[in-house]
């Protein structure tokens, strides 16, 4: 049955999976050439959701762009803060107090975590089992509550300052973190025994859709996507800001490059999350949040900038080009989903539709990223 | 009982009114028990304990419009959410209840209940194809060499049964398993027949049943990540709400064939038990099935399709025809 | 006739027009708007759609069926055996053992053949 036979035009059918699918999480268009269940080609059509943030980033002044970045991806959004404001502050030169940056680590985990429950939540619902969904949207929510008390919302922050924070932290917001990291252990182990060990689950996803190391490389895919391939490989080991080097964390890898490795990266990052915040919270340094003299008005000399930060996605690098006024030249952003979506053209391929759409889930794809 | 039309009338209202009933309180029993399982209160604003949600569902459903799609073929579209339904109402006609309840005792009940069964699967088909939607066929394809895989294991576990009472008439295969919960047939020692393999027989029936209702983990029909809504995707108002009854008066009756072929159906447990009425075991044992159905729905993911045909085909098919020869096999020798 | 015959027939009868009836009063409650858009089959919200649902559709997956024929004609056959197996003795045991070797080696040979491969 699995041998391919040359297709008439006409054996098979155009499938439209999206704008508006279940499958796809947002307004991605999937156009697939069908044979009965297999996919014979698929195209991913971008552009749905596409609001120019990199124009907007040269119009506006830098201050104005800043809470664009919070507006990508909605689900991880203080990550992609973190990386606008480190690239700002190299440019401009200011200098963050030591304080600054430990929150600022702690809180970007804290929303990894977050983001990371929502992803898993979704990718079983995508396979059918809906409770995961509502299991980690209970403790999703719990640290959406104590991001709010401090950052004053709870979807697109814009927490971070050029130089520091808006606003510190309390002994209520650390008693809560103190809380919530044995819970969220607890959680971990509940996930575990009820999804990863399901056989179901495992059957589905153990061979489904492999990556091979090149495939990866090829496409430039970064987070769970290059590390279920093996590639061991992530911006706050290898290429290290903010106070990253001062954590004591590991970066999980799995050979498989199946889904289920994709999968098991992520559950492990969950737990690698929450040893940073509570080596963060232990070793959080007393002093100013801001620094003293914070320029009012930014305008970086003329030069070429980069920054990277390993956000929920992946990779997400931010290169600035200044011509020393108040507006940057060129502003690109490279979204980590945007690389990771292309591996999907390419190999889905011959698989049948369930199975390409359980691979969809395993990439996690937020949208508003792709197109920004 | 003498086959007056009041009588017959009388019958037929009564198994409409139950399985409608059962139909329309499953969904809301479905919805609480979500609701419980995933720390949330499912509905509970329309009267007390939200018991008022099936009847404002269904007064909602009537009052939307019957959309039927331009290309649809009207009278094949319109066709299918009945014969989704009608069957299955049908089928409660022959089911026992107790020893004395029952609308009509057929002699081949078994066999009827599954012609009616079948019948389902021809309503997908309908509903799919001419719903003239993409998502649709491929939906309703899939229900249909779903149905036919577990159609097989399903009768060959129900002839082990028949095999064993030698009767096709569901009160006297109940009436074979009187006598406590060790003369049932989903036990291993029973009725005198020392057949290892019946719980095996049991957990395929089971499975079958599972498959046969399209319900998860084995709702590929409605697999809604890939196919938005399966074969129902068109159909909105009545039309969907025929298909979502339909579906939970089969699940009804899986739960009562079950109990009837393996639990002994109105039987008490414990002979001691036996003062309590057989039709409140009955119920009891059904509403047990149907709690442990609704608790699969919401812990499992969905299987593959060839995961799931190759689960009927390779494991299921020789392992009921297998416990079929045995006990065969056995009847000859004991 | 025989009574359950007559029985069954009333029952259809009357289920057949109780079933058909709820959808009559939807469409007699229920709004009638028309529209173009509205009428269209739904195909993920994109407006100019390739192709028919109608056309031939790929059954690779499901040449089963073809299989379930024959299995299922079996199984309807195995009934009237199964009821009277009692009277009919070791002839009877050792007749549905041969007629289920050969079903067991038609399965066989689909298992070598790889109809049933599907991945």
């Amino acid at each position: 049955m699995s041998v391919p036979i040359r297709l008439q035009p006409d054996e098979t059918f155009i499938l439209n999976v999206g704008p508006q699918h279940p499958a796809t999480h947002g307004v991605l268009r999937v156009k697939m050439e069908m044979d009965g269940e297999y996919i014979v080609s698929a195209e991913t059509v971008i552009g749905y959701i596409h609001r120019m943030h990199e124009k907007m980033g040269e119009i506006k002044t830098y201050p104005q762009f800043y809470m664009n970045l919070s507006r990508m991806d909605y689900l991880g959004a203080l990550g992609y803060s973190h990386g606008h404001v480190l690239l700002i502050e190299k440019a401009a030169g200011i200098e963050v107090p030591e304080r600054a940056e430990y929150i600022r680590a702690i809180t970007v985990e804290l929303n990894r975590i977050a983001s990371h429950l929502f992803w898993f939540g979704a990718f079983v619902m995508d396979l059918g089992g809906f409770s995961p969904l509502m299991y980690a949207l209970q403790d999703r929510e719990y640290i959406l509550d104590m991001l709010e008390r401090i950052t004053g919302s709870r979807l697109t922050y814009s927490y971070y300052r050029f130089g520091g924070l808006y606003n510190d932290i309390d002994d209520q917001f650390i008693e809560s973190v103190k809380k919530f990291i044995p819970r969220m252990r607890k959680s971990l182990k509940k996930y575990h025994k009820l999804v990863t060990g399901n056989i179901i689950f495992r059957k589905r996803l153990e061979g489904n859709a492999i990556l091979s190391k090149e495939t990866c490389r090829k496409y430039g895919a970064s987070s769970a996507v290059a590390r279920g391939s093996g590639i061991n490989y992530d911006v706050r080991r290898n290429e290290p800001y903010s106070v990253y080097p001062e954590f004591n964390f590991d970066i999980p890898v799995y050979h498989e490059c199946d889904s289920m490795a994709r999968y098991k990266v992520r559950m492990d990052e969950i737990e690698q999350s929450l040893r940073i915040i509570e080596q963060g919270i232990a070793k959080l340094p007393d002093g100013p949040i801001m620094p003293k003299k914070a320029p009012k008005i930014i305008k970086p000399p003329k030069g070429d900038y980069y920054q990277a930060v390993e956000t929920a996605r992946g990779n997400f690098g931010i290169r600035l080009v200044s011509d020393g006024t108040k507006n940057p030249y060129r502003l690109k952003l490279r979204s980590p989903t945007y690389s990771n979506m292309h591996l999907f053209d390419e190999t889905c391929t011959g698989l049948l539709i369930m199975d390409a759409l359980a691979f969809m889930g395993s990439l996690d794809l937020v949208i508003p990223e792709i197109d920004r | 009982m003498e086959l007056t039309l009041l009588n017959v009338v009388i019958a037929v209202t009564i198994a409409i009114g139950f399985a409608a009933l059962n139909a329309a309180y499953l969904v809301w029993a479905e919805r609480r028990g979500a609701g419980r399982i995933q720390n949330r209160p499912g509905p509970n604003i329309n009267g007390p304990l939200g018991l008022l949600q099936p009847p404002l569902d269904g007064i909602k459903l009537m009052a939307k419009q019957l959309i039927i799609p331009g290309g649809a073929d009207k009278a094949l579209f319109i066709a299918a959410p009945v014969l989704a339904m009608a069957p299955a109402i049908v089928s409660f006609v022959t089911l026992p209840f107790s020893d004395t309840i029952i609308a009509h005792n057929l002699n081949i009940g078994v066999l009827a209940i599954f012609a009616f069964a079948s019948l389902g699967g021809i309503s997908l088909l309908f509903a799919g194809w001419s719903s003239r939607n993409k998502y649709a066929v491929m939906s309703s394809v899939r229900a249909v060499s779903q149905a036919i895989a577990y159609e097989i294991p399903m009768l060959v576990t129900v002839i082990t049964v028949v095999l064993i009472t030698g009767t096709m008439n569901l009160m006297e295969i109940v009436e074979a398993q009187k006598g406590g919960i060790w003369n049932w047939y989903f036990f291993p020692f029973t009725s005198g027949l020392y057949n290892p393999l019946m719980t095996m027989s049991f957990l395929i029936f089971f499975i079958c049943a599972l498959a046969e209702t399209n319900r998860a983990p084995f709702d590929l029909g409605e697999a809604e990540s890939e196919l938005v809504a399966g074969f129902h995707t068109e159909y909105g108002s009545m039309g969907f709400g025929l298909f979502f009854m339909g579906e939970y008066a089969n699940i009804v009756i899986g739960s009562c064939l079950t109990t009837l072929l393996f639990l002994g159906g109105w039987d008490a447990p414990l002979p001691v038990l036996s003062f309590i009425p057989g039709v409140v075991w009955f119920l009891i044992k059904i509403y047990l099935i149907i709690a442990t159905i609704i608790w699969i729905r919401w812990t499992f993911p969905r299987t593959t399709i060839y995961g799931l045909l190759n689960l009927s085909w390779k494991i299921l098919i020789p392992l009921s025809l297998f416990n079929l020869l045995l006990t065969a096999g056995l009847l000859k020798v004991v | 006739m025989s009574n359950e015959l007559v029985f069954s027939a009333i029952a259809l009868l009357g289920i057949a027009f109780i079933v058909p009836l709820l959808m009559i009063v939807t469409g007699v409650l229920g709004p009638r708007v028309g529209g173009k858009a509205k009428n269209e089959a739904y195909e993920s919200g994109i407006q100019h759609v390739i192709g028919l649902a109608d056309q031939k559709f790929s059954v690779k997956f499901y040449l089963v069926a073809i299989l379930f024929l024959i299995f299922d004609i079996e199984a309807v056959f195995m009934y009237p055996w199964a009821v009277a197996l009692r009277e009919l003795g070791w002839f009877g045991f050792i007749e549905m053992v041969v007629f289920m070797l050969l079903l067991l080696a038609g399965l066989i040979y689909i298992l070598k053949k790889g109809v049933l491969n599907w991945r």
